[in-house]
Parts: C-alpha cells; structure tokens; sequence
C-alpha cells in the first residue's frame, strides 16, 4: 500500500516522474505551462537571452498575456508590450494574447483550456495560484525563473506542507467565493499560510460554481500560500470537458494523508466581508463595517472579473442609480466576457446605472491606469491587494469585497450591503 | 564573504508595492527602479542609504506581487543585505536567483535598532551588531538554494544546464 499524499504532493510527485513525495523534499518538475505578463516578461525575455536561451522549450506551453498596462497606458509601457510582442513572433507562439483578443491573464487561461486539471504551471505573476480551482498545481515565481524554464521546461520545487480548509453549510444571500477567502484570511493572517499549500473541502465548497472556486484559490497568496487547490469534481469536468484538447487527470487528496492543520468554517458564519487598509487580513462582516464613504467602486480584475462576477453586480444596479459622488469603473475580465455581457444586456445596465465599462484590463487593480486614486480617496473593490498605493496615491485607500457588496456601494455612496439599499 | 554598513528597520509585512509601486513598473531599468525604492512606506530612503546598508525587516518581508523588480530595485540602490524574521516565498526565490544576499534571523531583527552598523559574515554565518556588541549566527542554505548561490545565480545556472544537453 503506497503512502496516502495530498493533491498537491500527487500533482507535484505526478510531474516530476516519481511515485511518492514528502513536504520538505525537493523536486524538478516538468512544466505543463509557462505565462508571463506585459509587466514580467520583458525581464524574462532578457534572462532567457543571458542564459544562452534561443528557441522556448516549446511554443504550446509558453503564454504571454498583455494586460496589466494595456491598452498601452505610456510610451514606455508601450516598449515593453512591443518587446513581449515581438519575442512571442520571434518564437512563433500560438498562445500570445493582446487587446482584442484576450483579456486578464488568470481569467483566459482557463477559459481558453491552457491549463487542465493534473497539470503543473508557473507563471511570473503572483496570482498564478488561480488555476488550482482546475485541480492544477500552479504557483508564482518571478521573471528570472520564467525566463529559465521558457528555455528548459522545468523548475525546482520544495514540496509545501498542505493546510486544510473545510468549509460546510449553505451560504447566505450576498456570501460568495470571495468572503470565504476574505474570512479564511482574516483568521490566519496574511502569512498564515506561508510556504503552505492551501486545500480547500466541504460541502459548500463542493457546490461552488467554478467562478468561486477561482476566486477562492486566486487570494491564497494573501494567506502567504505557495498554491491554493481544489480536488476538482464535476463541476470541473464540466468546465473543461468542452475547453481541453489534450488529456487530463483528475486527481484527489488520498484518505489519511497528512496535513499539517485542519480549519473548520461554518458558512453560516460568514457574513459578506469588507477587508479594510492595508492588509486582506482586516476582514470584517458587512455588519461591522461602519460608516465608510467612497468616492470609487471597482468590479473586475483576475479575482473578481469573470461574467458571474458582472451579472452579480448587475442585479444590484439594475435600475438604480450610481451615486453622484461615487466614480463606478466596470471591467470585463476578457474580450469574450466582454462580449457575453453586453449580449445578455449587462452592459447596457451598467451604462445606464451611470457606471465606466472599460475594456479588459488590469489597470486600476494595480494602480496602473483606469481608475488611479487621488491622496485621501478611498475605494470599494473587487481586486485582491489593498496595500498602501495599491490603487494610486500612497494616502488612498482599498477596501476589498465582491462584486455585489461593491455595486451596492456604489449606488449608496458608502460601503453598504444590497439589503441596506 | 563580509559585508558592513548601517541598518534601516521596517515592520512586519513589507510588500512589494511597498519596495517598488507599480506606477514605476513601465521600466525594468534597475537604476531608474532604485530611485524610487521604499518610497510609500519610506519617502527619505533612497536619500538616506549608502552603499553597503542594510535593510532589516519583520515578518513575511517581500509579500504581494512576483516582480522580480522589487529585489532588483533593493540591489540596485546598494543595499549589500536584506536580514528580515521571515520571507514571502516569490520574493525569497527572486532574491537568491538574481544574488541580492538574505538572511533569515528572527531573533536579530528583533534587537537591531535603527541605524546600527551591522556586519555579516557568509562565510562564518554571523550578524554582529558592531553598535551593541551582539551577535547572531544564522545557518547555511541548503539543497537547489545553495547550488544557486554556488553557481553565481541563475542565469549561469541554467546557462550550463542548456550548454549540457546541447
Ligand atoms: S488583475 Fe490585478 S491581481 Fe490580477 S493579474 Fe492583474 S494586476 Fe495582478
């Protein structure tokens, strides 16, 4: 009887050509994937170049993804898209993604089949973390490393120790994948899961729509997590059965395998959350929140920009009004959820409740463009970060929630639930 | 290896939109990124550090995003040495694989004041505190890490790995 391993270490032990593997051990992977961004791969390229790299280990397993300052926002961020460009025709990559055609990076991967359950990806962006909703190992690294293993297909790992998450019950109205994780971070902290790999169990996670999951398994780095996962199901199957075109392998944490803590959430405990500046960890339920005045709503970004996130926001504005103070940006995840939303009617309710629909990007999430903030300012959104200048000036602030506590702010001027409205 | 030079202390959670705020990411020039190094958290830092200072932190140090930018920015403004309690991975990663020196040591953080002058010893695995006469050891790396630092980073690293399946 082989030892029983969690799904992160059968992920990892699967890729890297071995039967078992330990928390602690250090493991070379083959890559299913490589992505970088407009932001990172400008350094990958040129590390790729250092290293004597001349042809990438292979153009279908190579991603670049133009979104956090396009549309071009400057001249130099200009040059450094065209870089990314020029390197992706150079190398002859099919899966090179500018305006027009792609989107947020974390949000088009999966929704154009680039990463299957069972496969192991890095990308140089932290949020990488997202596609484990898919039942992948997928983490972070910086431009360096993504530049290596565009030239070797392979990286190094230490296989993480894995906490469990197990969450049970039904959710109330207006609770989503995005308080689970909010609440999941306001109990252990912004390091709470540093190194660790975080699984996420229970019936309410079960019965979560793929776009939670995501959403879930994108903040693990807030946690400090190395990968956030999901045993995937048929929810998954689902998703990607009609998306993949190469074989995949569902894979499942054994029974008996180890894992360093086990949590217990009860998802009648969870209220909508609100985490305040300037950690993800000041989460609080919507009841506990106060009197706080916007002067900006953002729904959209890797976290929150999928079509399940703007028809949740567009049930809340539909017939109401953004309040004149209140600037209220929404941002499509991609060019297709673009497309879907104004066909279903989405975007003509947003337009008509007074809000800013912009193309895809990342823009304002990273305070980049689109939506910067002024000193003083604060801002109700559906991003992941709230650092101090996340979203502009160092004296702004971010308050974090999901789209439909953001859309209801928007309408009441100040951070607020649908109830309240 | 020894390296000396003055100690600027931060708290815990130090995030990479701390060490280099993304309006200044339309740039991978490591000079231009130094001139705005800590400047949300620390407007005077670039004025105050000299070449050789250290930066000494708290707990999960370089949290947040995965640019490679925020340990170049570090590097590249002459800090010859990040001592900190503990490390966001994608940082820690980064800063082995482009040689910018880290050291984990709870305990050192915990007593260095601000300003005090600091040595480190690589070799010897010792901080001292040449202000308070402490001292602190610190142990080696180990596994793919130290095969990293004992190739000169990454890029020669994975420049011999391609040379040898050529
Ligand atoms: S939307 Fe925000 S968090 Fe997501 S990849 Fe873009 S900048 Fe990063």
């Amino acid at each position: 009887m082989p030892e029983a391993m969690t799904i992160t270490e059968k992920l990892l032990a699967r890729s890297a050509g071995v039967d078992h593997v330990k928390p602690g051990e250090f493991v070379t992977c083959k890559l299913d994937l490589v992505l970088a961004n407009d932001i990172t791969a400008p350094i990958a390229i040129d590390q790729f170049y250092s290293m004597g790299g001349k042809h990438v280990f292979d153009p279908e397993k190579v991603a670049l993804v133009a979104d956090h300052s396009t549309p071009n926002k400057d001249i130099k961020s200009a040059q450094m898209v065209k870089q990314m460009r020029d390197f992706a025709r150079e190398q002859q990559m099919p899966h090179f993604y500018d305006i027009g055609c792609g989107g947020i990076e974390h949000i088009i991967l999966p929704d154009f089949g680039l990463v299957l359950p069972g496969d192991v990806v890095i990308g140089a962006d932290s949020h990488t973390c997202t596609y484990g909703a898919l039942g992948a190992f997928s983490t972070g690294v910086g431009s360096s490393e993504a530049g290596a293993a565009m030239a070797t297909g392979e990286i190094w790992f230490r296989v993480p120790a894995s906490l469990k998450f197990v969450v049970d019950g039904s959710l109330s109205q207006w609770v989503g994948g995005k308080d689970i994780i909010l609440y999941t971070i306001g109990k252990i902290g912004v390091d709470g899961a540093r190194y660790r790999a975080m699984e996420f169990a229970g019936s309410t996670i079960e019965s979560l729509p793929m776009a939670d999951r995501f959403t879930i398994c994108n903040m693990a780095i807030e946690a400090g997590g190395k990968n956030g996962v999901i045993a995937p199901g048929a929810t998954v199957e689902e998703f990607v059965s009609s998306r993949a075109s190469r074989p995949y392998e569902m894979l499942s944490s054994d029974d008996g395998a180890e894992y360093e803590e086990v949590f217990e959430w009860n998802a009648a405990d969870i209220e909508p959350q609100v985490s305040f500046p300037h950690l993800p960890e000041n989460a609080r339920g919507i009841s506990e929140v106060g009197e706080i005045v916007i002067d900006q709503a953002v729904v959209g970004a890797c976290t929150n920009g999928r079509l399940e996130d703007l028809r949740s926001a567009a049930e809340v504005l539909k017939g109401r009004r953004v309040a004149p103070s209140v600037r209220c940006i929404i941002i499509p995840g991609s060019q297709q959820i673009h497309l879907a939303a104004v066909r279903e009617g989405i975007v003509e309710t947003f337009l008509e409740a007074g809000c800013a629909v912009s193309t895809p990007t990342c823009g304002p999430c990273l305070g980049g463009h689109m939506g910067v903030l002024a000193a003083g300012e604060k801002a109700i959104a559906t991003t992941n970060r709230n650092f101090v200048g996340r979203m502009g000036h160092p004296d702004s602030e971010v308050y974090l929630a999901n789209p439909a506590i953001a859309a209801a702010s928007a309408v009441a001027g100040k951070i607020c639930s649908p109830d309240e409205l | 290896m020894k390296v000396t030079g003055k100690a600027h202390r931060y708290g815990d959670h130090v995030d990479t939109d701390a060490i280099i705020p993304a309006r200044y990411l339309n740039t991978t020039d490591p000079d231009e990124l130094a001139s705005h190094c800590m400047e949300d958290i620390d407007v005077d830092f670039v004025r105050k550090v000299q070449s050789g200072d250290m930066i000494v932190a708290g707990r999960n140090f370089g949290c947040g995003s995965s640019r490679e930018h925020a340990p170049l920015a570090i590097k590249a403004a002459g800090v010859s040495c990040v001592i900190a309690a503990s490390y966001a991975r994608i940082f820690y990663r980064n800063a082995l694989n482009i040689g910018l020196p880290i050291v984990e040591q709870p305990e050192a953080v915990a007593a260095i004041a601000d300003g005090d002058e600091l040595e480190v010893d690589f070799a010897g695995g010792v901080i001292r505190d040449l202000t308070s006469g402490a001292q602190w050891r610190f142990s080696a790396l180990s596994g793919p890490a130290a095969e990293l630092i004992e190739a000169g980073g990454l890029v020669n690293l994975t420049r011999k790995k391609l040379a040898s399946r050529e």
